[in-house]
């Protein structure tokens, strides 16, 4: 199966690739998938606590070229934005982004998983409202 | 970057010799026959060349000529051994013994053979891949008629003790089929001398054509029947219809001549480099060797690189070198690789494994650039991989909520 350039561009030279200090209370963790199947990512926001931007992301992903890519590209678009703007993100943007294909289609679901779960963690240590459907592993 | 390719996934396909390719271009025009056409020269050639090739054949199986039915190729022949047998052998029972980590053109055709009433037994392998012979013996009931056990695994390369699972179908009066695609022309294979009935393999996987493949026939003590699975002209003694393909048949006798004469030293070279290969993967952390090490084939060795996911991995160097992985990733299915399960291997480490099948025109360079080339890339997918940083944190991996998608 042959690759996007987008996604092979991502994957070549990763943005954003690395680790927040979690203990930070200004940063959320999301942890999201499981190696028996083949995806994990580890998608980190550092809030502005000033504006409420997210100032930082970083992430770390274990998967396939288009898993590395869809995080690598959430990063991206994470940083700049507000929490409440970042949780807008669909996967199906992702999906048109990357040009993923079909079976690849998970990975872009995960890397909005990801997101989810860590500004449902920032929000969390923050004593703000979550939405009750996402949780952080 | 590009300049190279390393062609390391020879079990999937092997390179066609030119000698081999020299021997077919006369067949294609010259001597274009149908090896079917009994009244002039041009069928009368054919028929010469089809023959020649079937005793190239018979001499590297130890056979008779008269027991080489040739087919499509692998695949086919597989089909053929077990319906054919199935259809053939219905009044003296309709159960049949296999492994969970056969091919899927044997696994999917017993399947099929289920709905036709077939009873079918999988049996489980052990931890290195070897089925239980014990257990193989306790399956076998009054109503079974076949035993159908690879030679070689395609994903691991394990060898399964022919010999002594031949003296136990013998023992018990029942038929012995073998998927040996993977090891014909690459190890001694002679099915009369170890009880085998039926022997499934192809060209392209011995540096042949694409596209022949051939299915070995017992013809005496016992002589055994399959019926034909298409219906025509009635070739290959009734057992398989169809115009033979004269040119890919030539090649495939070449193939078999070349890898007789060549076997003993192409096998030792290449499990010096395979040997190599694995203990340059030694300086990583966390690299396993996947199946029983010492009952494999020469060329073979698959290796889990924990905590990196076996197609990310090889994105880092597929430009460069080619490769199989047994991660889902690399199949529509998103299965890892149901061999590697069947060994025991949690699925972590089958999505993390990747095959290595060295072949006749692998050189000590390739491997040497590989090492180095592989080793990077699992370094830098290290480098990207949350679980390897927790690997490294000291937490316990099995204990982490993971949440499952």
């Amino acid at each position: 199966m042959a690759y996007s350039n987008k996604v092979l561009e991502h994957f070549k030279n990763p943005r954003n690739v690395g680790t927040l200090d979690k203990s930070q209370k200004n940063v959320g963790t999301g942890l999201v998938g499981a190696p028996e199947c083949g995806d994990v990512m580890r998608l980190q926001i550092e809030v502005d606590d000033a504006t409420g931007t997210i100032r930082d992301a970083k992430f770390k992903t274990f998967g396939c070229g288009s898993a590395i890519a869809s995080s690598s590209l959430a990063t991206e678009w994470l940083k700049g934005k507000s929490v409440d703007e970042a949780l807008t993100i669909d996967n199906m943007d992702i999906v048109e982004e990357l040009a993923l294909p079909p079976v690849k289609i998970h990975c872009s679901v995960l890397a909005e998983d990801a997101i989810k779960a860590a500004i449902a963690d920032y929000k969390k240590k923050n004593g703000i409202e979550v939405a009750a459907e996402v949780a952080t592993a | 970057m590009g300049a190279r390719k390393i062609y390391l996934d020879n079990n999937a396909t092997t390179p066609c010799d030119p000698r081999v390719v020299e021997a077919m271009v006369p067949y294609f025009f010259e001597h274009h026959g149908n090896a079917a056409s009994r009244s002039h020269p041009f069928g009368w050639e054919a028929e010469e060349a089809v023959d020649y090739a079937r005793e190239q054949i018979a001499k590297l199986l130890d056979a008779d000529p008269k027991e080489i039915i040739f087919t499509s190729g692998a695949t086919e022949a597989d089909n053929l051994a077990l319906k054919g047998v199935y259809e053939m052998y219905a009044r003296k029972g309709n159960h049949i013994i296999t492994t969970k980590t056969e091919h899927k053109a044997v696994l999917d055709t017993c399947h099929r053979l289920e709905k036709q009433g077939a009873e079918v037994t999988f049996l489980d392998v052990q931890a290195d891949g070897l089925i239980d012979l014990a257990e193989l013996e306790a399956a076998i009931k009054p109503n079974t008629i076949l035993v159908s056990i690879m030679w070689a695994n395609n994903e691991t390369g394990v060898i399964q003790p022919m010999k002594e699972i031949g003296d136990i179908c013998a023992k018990h009066g029942v038929l012995f089929f073998s998927d040996a695609t993977q090891a014909v022309g690459k190890i001694q294979t002679h099915p009369r001398e170890l009880g085998i009935h039926l022997m499934a393999f192809t060209a392209h996987k011995m540096y042949g054509p694409k596209g022949v493949g051939a299915l070995y026939v017992s013809r005496k003590n016992p002589r055994v029947k399959v019926t034909a699975q298409m219906d025509g002209g009635g070739h290959e003694r009734g057992m398989r219809s169809g115009t033979l393909n004269v040119p890919g048949i030539v090649g495939f006798g070449k193939a078999a001549e070349l890898a007789m004469k060549e076997m003993d030293q192409d096998a030792a070279r290449l499990s010096r480099l395979r040997d190599k290969l694995e203990n340059g993967f030694k300086q990583l952390e966390e690299v396993y060797v996947n199946g029983n090490v010492e009952h494999r084939m020469p060329h073979v060795t698959n290796i889990s690189f924990k905590h990196v996911e076996g197609e990310g991995l090889m994105m880092t160097f597929n430009q460069e070198i080619a490769l199989s992985s047994g991660s889902a990733c690399t199949s529509a299915s998103l299965e890892p690789s149901y061999v590697l399960i069947a060994l025991g291997l949690g699925d972590d480490l089958a999505h993390s494994s990747l095959r290595f099948s060295l072949g006749r025109f692998t050189t000590e360079e390739d491997v040497d650039y590989a090492v180095e080339a592989i080793s990077k890339g699992v370094q830098h997918m290290r480098d990207l991989s949350p679980i390897w940083e927790m690997y490294q944190e000291g937490v316990d991996l099995t204990k982490v909520e993971w949440s499952e998608h």
